[in-house]
């Protein structure tokens, strides 16, 4: 992207949502911010509409932050919780139809590798649980089958919580929910372990309650598919309003579960991505910072 | 790497010597492919398509494409072509019948996205009992998802009509996609002479920048969510916003009458219009009523033959005018539900003159002998 786009025509400064202002004047584009950035900058989301106590949203902010090349990143999203917030991102995205975000993401990777092969556009898909290892598991698996350079990211609510609720792939075994009026039956789908097995050079589960550690996991895992192949982040952001927890509650959840050892922090990377990010400098320094 | 050179449209389309091959229909989807100036195509099998992206896969190999991949299904290719549209480039795919099923839910999303997106369909039965045999019945469902549609009675419809798609879903004021239809079989696997333009020349390339929504690269502000209206709350101005894009949408498609009309040389083709009784017909029946309409001149009888080749846009005026002078209006037609003479009979005034007859589907061929039969009954 050329930076000098966003820029104020002269003499519309002063009729330009303030929003917009300080977004030009002080947003991330070009500049290397990360998660112990953020109240420094103008963040690249706006006001969303997403419940109060959100973790999802929480964890989407964190991941808008750790973009190491917000002004020539492409996001694809899917239908659920997050479909609703993305008309707030200043960076292009595309809301396609439901877990169809992998497929429109390997297009469009395809598309803009052969209309800019000098310049890096990362394309990342962001998605919740439905979208990807329901609905769309065949399509995000064969992206990792066929070595496309994406980094997929899967916000994990453990429920198909924009439509009120119901029982999804990564729902815990026994939740009952809707459509699983006896309780869900078999466990949350193992997702990593499948990623690793299809293909993806970098595979991590993380959750927003360790924000730091987030930005790294994405940033590294947006690295990975630049060079080296595909990359899997898991993140855990159980959905209190579904669950009926109290929206100060969640990320005490979050660390409940995962001293229970229900949910674990993980990270796989492949020896060939290991001495690509090792080869990083930048990634070094990020890394030491953080 | 092949070398080719780029000229205008109009050159290709009606200067350029061209040269005669005895092709079969999948052929000439390669050929068409070949002038094309494709950047990127998408494949996945299904019967009868699966051969012409064979074909351009082949093409792709000798250097006429940049990008060439088989999907793992027709709703992913659909969805990895839509994927590349917004990301800039001129795309391409086929499909067929079931496949067209599969992938249903994008089309109406490349309309609503505003990609130009070329598609060719190659009619097939839907299933159940199963089948592979041609029948038109997949348009019956495409005719109201926003795309534009042709349909190719021969090889060399098909042939024009995939290269001139292009340049007419590509015009800024149109740019939506182009599905290009021809019977299965019948065209596809039957060999016959077309006439091409030389294989070193091609269309100028896309460019995103013409696209009257932002091109998802990062390259253009507004930054912005998908390449339309993005409307998901519930307030007075995201239902309007959704309304007004619909409806430009369907403008899109009436702007793109002149541009059909110049380069397809009009929406439809008359021989004897002034006839009092005219066959009117699409794709394949076409060349079945122009065997009776022979048969039936050579009686003595005043019959004529209407060959539509846009069904989005509908030549509405021009069946209108014709409706209002003809006693009758034949059509035949390669599937069960008649929906060509529905369409017909959504415009004419006199709804009484459309016989919606002979029709015959499953795969079964249409003699026209069956047509000369309602020819007859016209003048009995």
């Amino acid at each position: 992207m050329s930076k000098g786009l966003f820029k104020i025509s002269p003499g519309f400064e002063d009729v330009m949502p303030a929003e917009y202002k300080e977004l030009v004047n002080n947003g991330p584009y070009g500049k290397d911010l990360g998660v112990s950035d953020l109240g420094t900058f103008k963040e690249l989301i706006e006001e969303h509409p997403l419940c109060a106590g959100c973790a999802e949203a929480l964890a989407l902010r964190l991941i808008l932050a750790s973009l190491p090349n917000s002004e020539d990143t492409v996001i694809v999203g899917s239908t659920g919780c997050s479909s609703l917030l993305f008309p707030q991102v200043a960076v292009q995205n595309i809301h396609s139809l439901f877990g169809n975000q992998n497929a429109v993401a390997t297009g469009l990777k395809r598309a803009l590798r052969l209309r800019f092969p000098d310049k890096v556009k990362d394309v990342l898909v962001i998605a919740g649980d439905g979208a990807t290892v329901d609905i769309g598991l065949d399509m995000v698996m064969q992206s990792w089958f066929r070595r496309e350079l994406i980094t997929t990211i899967m916000l994990d609510n453990e429920v198909y919580a924009n439509t009120g609720g119901q029982e999804s792939g990564m729902s815990p075994q026994g939740a009952v929910l809707h459509m699983a009026p006896l309780g869900k039956k078999f466990p949350k789908v193992n997702l990593p372990e499948i990623a690793r097995e299809a293909g993806c050079a970098y595979v991590a589960t993380i959750s927003p309650a360790l924000p730091r550690r987030l930005g790294k996991v994405v940033r590294r895992a947006i690295l990975v598919a630049r060079e080296i192949g595909p990359s899997y982040v898991q993140i855990f952001c159980p959905c209190p309003t579904n669950f009926k927890w109290p929206s100060a509650q969640v990320l005490q959840k979050i660390r409940d579960r995962q001293k229970e050892g229900i949910f674990k922090v993980r990270e796989y990377v492949s020896p060939e991505a290991e001495a690509y990010l090792a080869g990083l400098e930048v990634v070094k320094q990020h890394d030491e910072e953080q | 790497m092949t070398t080719q050179q780029v000229v205008a449209p109009e050159y290709l389309f009606f200067e350029a010597e061209r040269e005669r091959q005895f092709i079969t229909g999948s052929e000439a989807v390669r050929e068409a492919i070949k002038r094309a100036n494709v950047d990127m195509a998408i494949s996945y099998p299904i019967t009868p398509q699966s051969e012409s992206m064979h074909l351009v896969g082949d093409i792709y190999a000798q250097g006429y494409l940049k990008e060439y991949f088989r999907g793992e299904s027709e709703f992913a290719v659909m969805s990895a072509v839509a994927g590349a549209a917004m990301g800039g480039v001129r795309v391409f795919t086929a499909t067929a019948g079931p496949g067209t099923l599969r992938a249903f839910e994008v089309f109406p999303t490349w309309a609503g996205a505003r990609l130009p997106v070329v598609c060719a369909f190659m009619t097939r039965g839907i299933n159940s009992p199963l089948t592979i045999q041609p029948d038109t019945i997949e348009m019956a469902f495409l005719l109201d998802t926003g795309i534009l549609m042709f349909h190719a009675e021969s090889a060399q419809d098909l042939y024009d009509m995939i290269l001139k798609a292009f340049v007419i879903a590509e015009q800024t004021d149109v740019h939506i996609p182009v599905g290009v239809f021809t019977d299965g079989f019948f065209v596809t696997h039957t060999r016959e002479e077309v006439a091409t333009a030389p294989a070193d020349l091609k269309l100028p390339p896309y460019n995103p920048y013409s696209a009257p929504v932002p091109v998802m690269d990062m390259e253009n502000v507004p930054v912005r969510q998908m390449r339309d209206p993005f409307v998901m709350k519930s307030n007075f101005i995201s239902y309007a916003a959704h309304a007004s894009w619909q409806q430009e949408i369907l403008a899109a498609q009436e702007r793109a009458r002149k541009h059909v009309r110049r380069y397809l040389g009009g929406l439809l083709e008359a021989e004897h219009p002034e006839a009092a009784v005219l066959v009117v017909a699409a794709g394949t029946a076409v060349s079945q009523g122009r065997e009776a309409v022979a048969a039936a001149r050579r009686e003595g009888l005043e019959v004529g033959l209407v060959k539509l080749k846009s069904l989005r846009p509908f030549p509405r005026e021009e069946l209108r005018m014709l409706g209002r002078q003809a006693r009758a209006l034949i059509v035949p037609e390669f599937n069960r539900v008649g929906w060509l003479a529905r369409e017909i009979k959504s415009v004419v005034e006199d709804t009484t003159k459309v016989i919606d007859a002979p029709r015959v589907f499953g795969g079964m061929t249409m003699p026209p002998e069956l047509i000369l039969a309602q020819i007859r009954r016209c003048y009995a």
